[in-house]
């Protein structure tokens, strides 16, 4: 498999969102909006090629037994300092997104992607991974936010296409997030067959 | 594939990967303490410029009234005082709303900011949009009722959020009877 399939299999084949269905609270919860979404979405995609490439440079050197752990420090390392980044030169961005930063270190995409690819592959394939099943989290998420913000309050990425008198408030709140991404699933499959 | 797990390689493996990313942190921590002061101080001074009068320079206090510590801040243009702010914080519907109310130098409201709030996205998180807050812009609550209007007040609370609403109201209200207590202890100085 050369790196461009890798990079196309993270965002079709094996969409984090879509097909494997990983990740679902930040997913759910962040897509308020379609900047929160791609906010969270690209957050994620940093750790994501950094433990990544990190991981799969150390595997060789860590027992079995306890790759977890090690894996976990690893993440949770990366995902502090991207906090503190962003705490520092986003604070915006960082207020929005709050408790679901830190959260990203026990975002399941992260750890599968350390333990399903990174720890048996080179670091370049690894960093490609990263690269495409961030790409397909980013891109499920913004999707989500697009359709959430579209009919929950009639605004894209913050500018106001509909009258907000038509909006659906539901779509901004939980049913919402699960009613579509219910329908997005439907859409994807339906693409995919 | 890994190496053989044994208590001395497990033992050296966590301290050392431990140990790295400890002192990465400490060092990323470092650098970035400054410019998250930086912010946190920024994001305070935009809200007290936007609750009170034009001012140049500003003084912090910790006020204790009824049991409870305010943070305080008064304005001042050359010497005289140009206005007082208060963080003030009500329970609202999805956890504190904390706001900054400013007041002019007679103690009516000039305006007011939200400092952090969890409200509901599109309902209570609508009491930081100027369309409510405009409401409370230069309302002197001597001479108004500050209620909502279910509650006999001349407030309109945002539609499906009178949780929120009355949040803030109550949140403006204590940092206004704070305000009367200072002053009022302040007149003949």
């Amino acid at each position: 498999m050369n790196k461009f399939q890798i990079i196309l299999k993270g965002i079709f084949k094996e969409n984090p969102t879509f097909v494997l269905l990983l990740g679902m609270c930040p997913t759910l919860a962040t897509t308020t909006s379609a900047i929160n979404g791609m906010s969270m979405g690209l957050a994620t995609m940093a750790v994501l090629i950094l433990s990544n490439i990190t991981i799969s440079a150390i595997a060789r050197f860590i027992p079995d037994k306890v790759r977890i752990p090690s894996y976990i420090v690893v993440i949770a390392t990366f995902v502090t300092l991207l906090q503190l980044l962003m705490q520092a030169y986003v604070p915006a961005i960082y207020e929005t997104l709050g408790l679901f930063i830190p959260l990203i270190v026990v975002n399941c995409i992260i750890l599968g992607r350390a333990e399903a690819f990174a720890n048996k592959n080179g670091i370049l394939d690894s960093a490609c991974d990263g690269l495409g099943i961030g790409l397909g989290f980013t891109l499920a998420l913004t999707l989500l936010g697009v359709v959430r913000e579209l009919l929950g309050s009639g605004c894209l990425f913050g500018f106001r296409l509909i009258p907000a008198d038509y909006s659906i408030l539901a779509f901004v709140l939980a049913p919402g997030a699960f009613i579509v991404l219910a329908y997005l699933l439907v859409l994807f499959k339906k693409i995919s067959k | 594939m890994a190496v053989r797990s044994n208590f001395k390689n497990m033992t050296l493996c966590l301290m050392v990967i431990g140990l790295v990313c400890s002192a990465l942190l400490a060092f990323v921590n470092q650098l970035t303490q400054e410019p998250i002061a930086a912010a946190q101080e920024k994001k305070t001074l935009d809200a007290l410029k936007k609750v009170m009068p034009d001012f140049e320079q500003v003084s912090e206090s910790e006020i204790e009234y009824e049991g409870q510590n305010y943070h305080c801040y008064k304005a001042l243009s050359d010497t005289t005082v140009v206005g007082y702010a208060v963080v003030s914080s009500a329970m609202g519907f999805g956890g504190p709303l904390e706001l900054m109310v400013g007041f002019d130098a007679q103690g009516v409201v000039w305006n007011t900011s939200v400092l952090a709030m969890n409200e509901t996205p599109g309902l209570g998180a609508k009491c930081t949009e100027t369309d409510f807050q405009s409401q409370f812009e230069k309302f002197d609550p001597a001479i108004r009722s500050l209620a909502v209007t279910k509650d006999g007040g001349e407030i309109d609370a945002i539609t499906a959020s009178t949780i929120t609403s009355r949040a803030y109201v109550q949140a403006v209200s204590n940092a206004y009877k704070l305000i009367q207590h200072i002053k009022g202890g302040q007149c003949h100085e």
